[in-house]
C-alpha cells in the first residue's frame, strides 16, 4: 500500500538517476498545467517561484496579509550545507550520517542523502538572491557549529537567517507575481482538498476578509503549510501556525506519518505566567559559546552570580563530555527536564536552567560576543528586562518543530495522487529528531530543487485539466463548498461560553503534561480520555462571536482549534503505539539505566503511517525502513 | 495592574471610526500588549460583544505583522521595538492608553486595528529582487563580499515590513522601507546590474501607491524596530539621480 518509490542503485546515484529519468514537459505546454501552492513560507514561496520560472501556471494561497509574514521568518540560527569550507572533514556522506543519526535512524536513507546532496546548491542560490550571509574579513562565507555535529557547516545571517532566506524566496515569488505565470492570493485560508477519483484536483478556500468561499481546480496541489507545534499552545511558533491544511488533506485520505514526533527546543525562554500566549525562542547558536548549568543542590534561591563555580552543575558537559553544550536538541531538552524535575530548576516558576556567557566573554571579550549574538542579547533584554552580558540567561524547553506530518514518497507526493507536501508539513527527512539548521534547509531544498523535478515528472503523464470534466468537477465543488460552509456555520451556532483560545490552552496543558517531552502509557491513556472529553465540550461550549461573512479572527481560530483537537487524539494514539524511545519520542518505559532513549530496532524500525477512518479512529500502516548504506548504531553523544 | 484603554473601532474601510473605552484592573505587568488585547477580547466575547480585530503573529518582533499607535507613539513607548515586544511594565499603573491603527493613505484600515499594507508587497514586486532563477547560481564563494559590506547589506535587509516608518512620517512616506530594499540589493555585486532599473521601478511604484515625499526629518530611523538607517535614503537619492 505504501510505495516509497526510492530509485534503485547506490545512494549517491539515486537522485541523479531520478532526475535523469524524470519526464519533461515542453516549455510551451507547461502553462497549460495549473499548480496550486498553499503556504508562502520557505517551501511554498520557493516552489511557487521555481515552478513559475519554469513556465507552469501557479496559483498561491496564504492566510497571511503578506507572503513575507510566514513563520520561516522567525528561524534564527542558520542553514546547513556540506560545503566543507572549513576543511574540517565535512562531506555529503558525513552530513547524511549526522542527520540520519540525529533522527535516531527513523528516516529514509535516500531522502536524507538527497537533502545533504542538494544543500550546497541552496547556499549558491541564496547568495545569488542577495541573502547577506555572514562573511569573513577576506570576503569568504563564514560558518559556525550547531548541535549534534562536530563540524562547522552552518551558514548564517546574524540571528535572522530564516528571515533573510524567506525574504529571498518571497522576493523571487513577488518577481513572478505578474498575473501571467503566478497569481498570489493573500488572506485566503485553505479549508478543504477536493479529490476526484482519488486524485487531488483542487482546493476550497475562504477569503478571510469577506468570508467568501471559493473552489479552485488544479493539476497538482502543493501543501507547504508548515508545522503544528502550536498544538501545544505554548510553543515557539507564531500565533496563527496551524495544522488545518494538512489535517483537512488527511481527512480526505492523505496519510499522516509519526504525528507524535514533536521536537522540544532546549533554548526557549521559560513561561512566566498564565496569561502567556507563546514562548520565545533563543537561537541554538547561543550554545556555541554559552554554558548551560543549574545549581548543584535543589531549591537554591541565590542569584546566579552568587553561586560559586563548585556549586554549579554543568549537566550537559557532565553527561555528554564529547558534545557538551552542543548535544542535540532532544537530548538537551530532556536533560534540562531531568534537572528541573529534580528540583534544581531556576527562575520564578522553577522551570528554567541557566545559559551562561561569562566564560566566553572572559575569553573573547564582550565585543566579539556582541557581534555574534548582539540581536539575541537585545531581544532577551527586551523580553525579560535582564542584561545577559552581566548575568546568565534563563532558558527552558518548548514545543518547536514537527518531525511528523503528511506521509510522502521519494517524490514528496502523498498517497493521494497529485498532492505534494513540502517543508515542515511533510514527514520525510528528520526522522524522530531534527538537527539544528536542517529545517530551513529542508524547506528550501524541497521547494527549489526537488518539487520542480518531481512535479513535472508527475504531470508529464497527465493531460492538463484545462477544462475538467465539468459535471464531475461541478458536483465535487458543490459538495466541498457546502461541507465547508456547514462546518463553519455549525461552529458558529454552538454559542456556548468558552472561547477557542481557552480550549486551545487546555489542549496544550494536557499535551505538555501527558504527551510531551517524555511519555508513558498510563499518562497517555489518561490524556486520551481528557482529550475526548475536551473535544466533546468543544462542540457543546464553544463561543464564537460575529458571522462568517466578515473578518472574524475568532472563527478562524475556532476552526483551527477544532482540527488541533482531532489531531491531538491521533498524536496520543501514535505515541502510545510506539513501544520504544527514539529521538524526541521518549517513552519512560523504554530507557537505559543511565536514562537514555532505548530504541527497539527489531520491532519498530518503521514509520507509523495513519489512515483516517472517521470518528477518532485510524488504521495503522507501516513503512519499513531499510538501512542498506548506513550502519544502525546506538545514538551516543557521550 | 490597572489600565484604562481607549481602543479604535471601525467596522470597515469606509465606516466611521471611534474610540471605545475599556477599564481593565486584573492585568499583569509582564503581559505584552497583544496579550492584553487577547485578555480583553476574551472578556468582550464572553459578554457577547464584538472583539477587537487586530493582527499579531510571531510575537517576537520579526514577522512585522503587529503594530499599533499607543498614545501617539508608533508601536508603543519604547523606540526600536515592535508592539508585540512592549510589555505592560512600560506603562504606569492606572495609566490611560489610546490604541489606534497605523494611519496612512496607502494603508487603508480594514477593521479596527487591522490595516492593508499590500502596497509594500507591490513595491517589492516592482523591483525588490535580484533576477535570478532557480538553478542559475554560481558557486557561492566565487562572489567575494567583504565583511563590512556584508554587514551593511544585512543592516538594510533586516527590515520587517511593519510600516512603522510610514506611520510615523508626517508625509506618510515609504522612503525608509523602499530605500532599505533598494540598497540591500544594489550594494551587493549580485544586485548591481539591475540597480538602475530597480530604483526607478520601485520609486515609481511607491509614488503610485500614494505614499508622500521624504523631507528627511529622521523620525522613521528613530522608531524603526530594526534600526534601519536613513543613510539608506541618501543612497537611494544618489542612485535615483545617477541612474
Amino acid at each position: 500500500m505504501l510505495n516509497s518509490r526510492i530509485p534503485e542503485g547506490p545512494l549517491e546515484e539515486k537522485w541523479k538517476k531520478y532526475k535523469a529519468n524524470a519526464q519533461l514537459i515542453n516549455p510551451a505546454n507547461r502553462r497549460n498545467y495549473k499548480i496550486i501552492v498553499v503556504g508562502t513560507g520557505l517551501a511554498g514561496a520557493s516552489s511557487a517561484a521555481s515552478l513559475a520560472e519554469l513556465g507552469f501556471n501557479v496559483e498561491v494561497f496564504t492566510f497571511h496579509d503578506s507572503a513575507r509574514r510566514a513563520h520561516s521568518v522567525a528561524a534564527q540560527g542558520g542553514v546547513n550545507a556540506a560545503k566543507d569550507y572549513k576543511n574540517d572533514g565535512d562531506s555529503v556522506w558525513r552530513m547524511f550520517y549526522d542527520t540520519l543519526k540525529g533522527g535516531d535512524f527513523r528516516a529514509r536513507e535516500a531522502n536524507v542523502y538527497r537533502l545533504a546532496e542538494c544543500s550546497m546548491s541552496l547556499i549558491d542560490q541564496a547568495v545569488a538572491q542577495g541573502v547577506p550571509f555572514a562573511r569573513e574579513y577576506s570576503g569568504y562565507l563564514s560558518n559556525r557549529s550547531f548541535g549534534g555535529v562536530q563540524v562547522s557547516r552552518t551558514f548564517y545571517a546574524r540571528g535572522q537567517t530564516g528571515q533573510q532566506l524567506l525574504l529571498g524566496a518571497y522576493q523571487s515569488l513577488m518577481r513572478q507575481n505578474d498575473g501571467n505565470n503566478l497569481k498570489l492570493h493573500t488572506r485566503h485560508e485553505m479549508l478543504d482538498v477536493i479529490t476526484i477519483n482519488g486524485e487531488a484536483k483542487g482546493v476550497t478556500v475562504r477569503n478571510l476578509d469577506n468570508g467568501e468561499i471559493v473552489s479552485h481546480s488544479c493539476d497538482a496541489l502543493i501543501l507547504a503549510s508548515g508545522g503544528y507545534g502550536k498544538i501545544y499552545y505554548l510553543s515557539t511558533l507564531a500565533m496563527n501556525c496551524n495544522a488545518t491544511a494538512i489535517w483537512r488533506a488527511h481527512r480526505k485520505g492523505a496519510f499522516m506519518a509519526a504525528p507524535s514526533w514533536t521536537q522540544f527546543h532546549p533554548t526557549s525562554l521559560p513561561q512566566l505566567g498564565g496569561y502567556q500566549s507563546k514562548l520565545t525562542l533563543m537561537s541554538e547558536s547561543l550554545r556555541n559559546d554559552g554554558r548551560i548549568w543549574v545549581p548543584l543542590s535543589p531549591n537554591d534561591q541565590r542569584p546566579p552570580n552568587e553561586i560559586p563555580e563548585e556549586e554549579r552543575d554543568y549537566y550537559l558537559e557532565r553527561r555528554y563530555p564529547s558534545f557538551g553544550n552542543l548535544a542535540p536538541r532532544d537530548i538537551s531538552s530532556r536533560a534540562a527536564k531531568e534537572r528541573i524535575d529534580a528540583g534544581c530548576g531556576v527562575g520564578p516558576m522553577g522551570n528554567a536552567v541557566y545559559l551562561d556567557f561569562k566564560d566566553a566573554i572572559k575569553r573573547d571579550g564582550e565585543k566579539i560576543i556582541e557581534q555574534r549574538y548582539g540581536n539575541l542579547f537585545g531581544m532577551y533584554q527586551k523580553i525579560t528586562g535582564t542584561d545577559a552580558y552581566k548575568e546568565p540567561m534563563m532558558i527552558a524547553p518548548a514545543a518547536h518543530f514537527s518531525m511528523g506530518g503528511l506521509w510522502v514518497d521519494y517524490r514528496l507526493m502523498s498517497n493521494l495522487s497529485g498532492l505534494f507536501v513540502l517543508g515542515e508539513a511533510n514527514f520525510s527527512d528528520h526522522g524522530a529528531n531534527r538537527l539544528g539548521a536542517n529545517s530551513l534547509l529542508q524547506a528550501c531544498v524541497d521547494g527549489y530543487f526537488i518539487a520542480p523535478s518531481t512535479i513535472m515528472d508527475y504531470l508529464a503523464e497527465k493531460s492538463p485539466v484545462k477544462s475538467p470534466k465539468m459535471d464531475e468537477w461541478d458536483s465535487a465543488v458543490i459538495k466541498s463548498k457546502s461541507e465547508v460552509i456547514d462546518r463553519l456555520q455549525n461552529l458558529l451556532t454552538i454559542k456556548g461560553n468558552t472561547t477557542a483560545e481557552e480550549f486551545h490552552k487546555e489542549l496544550g496543558q494536557i499535551l505538555y503534561k501527558k504527551c510531551g517531552l517524555s511519555r508513558n502509557k498510563i499518562s497517555m491513556q489518561s490524556a486520551k480520555n481528557d482529550l475526548l472529553i475536551l473535544q466533546k465540550r468543544f462542540y457543546e461550549e464553544l463561543l464564537i462571536p460575529g458571522s462568517t461573512n466578515e473578518i472574524n479572527f475568532e472563527l478562524e481560530k475556532a476552526a483551527r482549534v477544532e482540527d488541533y483537537l482531532e489531531m491531538s487524539i491521533l498524536i496520543v494514539e501514535d505515541a502510545l503505539q510506539r513501544e520504544e524511545s527514539c529521538g524526541a519520542h521518549f517513552r519512560e518505559e523504554h530507557q537505559t539505566d543511565e536514562g537514555e532513549a532505548l530504541r527497539n530496532d527489531e520491532e519498530f524500525k518503521y514509520v507509523s503511517v495513519w489512515e483516517f477512518k472517521g470518528n477518532n479512529s485510524y488504521e495503522l500502516h507501516k513503512e519499513h525502513l531499510d538501512f542498506k548504506f548506513a550502519e544502525l548504531k546506538n545514538r551516543s553523544y557521550k | 495592574m490597572k489600565l484604562e484603554l481607549h481602543v479604535w473601532r471601525q467596522s470597515g474601510q469606509f465606516e466611521k471610526g471611534y474610540f471605545e473605552k475599556h477599564v481593565l484592573d486584573d492585568l499583569d505587568e509582564h503581559m505584552s500588549v497583544p496579550e492584553m488585547l487577547d485578555h480583553l477580547n476574551t472578556k468582550i466575547i464572553k459578554s457577547t460583544g464584538s472583539p477587537i480585530a487586530f493582527e499579531s503573529d510571531c510575537r517576537e518582533g520579526i514577522c512585522g505583522q503587529c503594530g499599533f499607535v499607543i498614545n501617539g507613539d508608533i508601536h508603543g513607548p519604547i523606540n526600536g521595538t515592535t508592539t508585540c515586544q512592549i510589555h505592560l511594565r512600560s506603562f504606569d499603573d492606572g495609566q490611560t492608553l489610546f490604541i489606534e491603527p497605523f494611519r496612512a493613505k496607502a494603508f487603508p484600515i480594514k477593521k479596527d486595528l487591522v490595516i492593508d499594507r499590500s502596497a509594500f508587497d507591490r513595491i517589492i514586486q516592482a523591483g525588490g529582487y535580484i533576477g535570478v532563477n532557480t538553478g542559475q547560481a554560481s558557486e557561492a564563494n566565487t562572489i567575494l563580499i567583504n565583511h563590512e559590506l556584508a554587514e551593511k547589506a544585512f543592516d538594510a535587509a533586516a527590515c520587517i515590513g511593519c510600516g512603522a516608518c510610514v506611520a510615523v512620517c508626517k508625509n506618510a512616506s515609504a522612503m525608509l522601507f523602499t530605500s532599505a530594499k533598494v540598497n540591500h540589493l544594489s550594494m551587493l555585486p549580485q544586485g548591481e546590474l539591475e540597480a538602475s532599473q530597480r530604483v526607478t521601478n520601485m520609486v515609481n511604484q511607491m509614488d503610485e501607491e500614494g505614499f508622500g515625499s521624504c523631507t528627511y526629518t529622521g523620525e522613521c530611523e528613530k522608531i524603526c524596530p530594526q534600526g534601519i538607517s536613513i543613510t539608506n535614503i541618501v543612497d537611494l537619492n544618489r542612485r535615483w539621480f545617477w541612474k
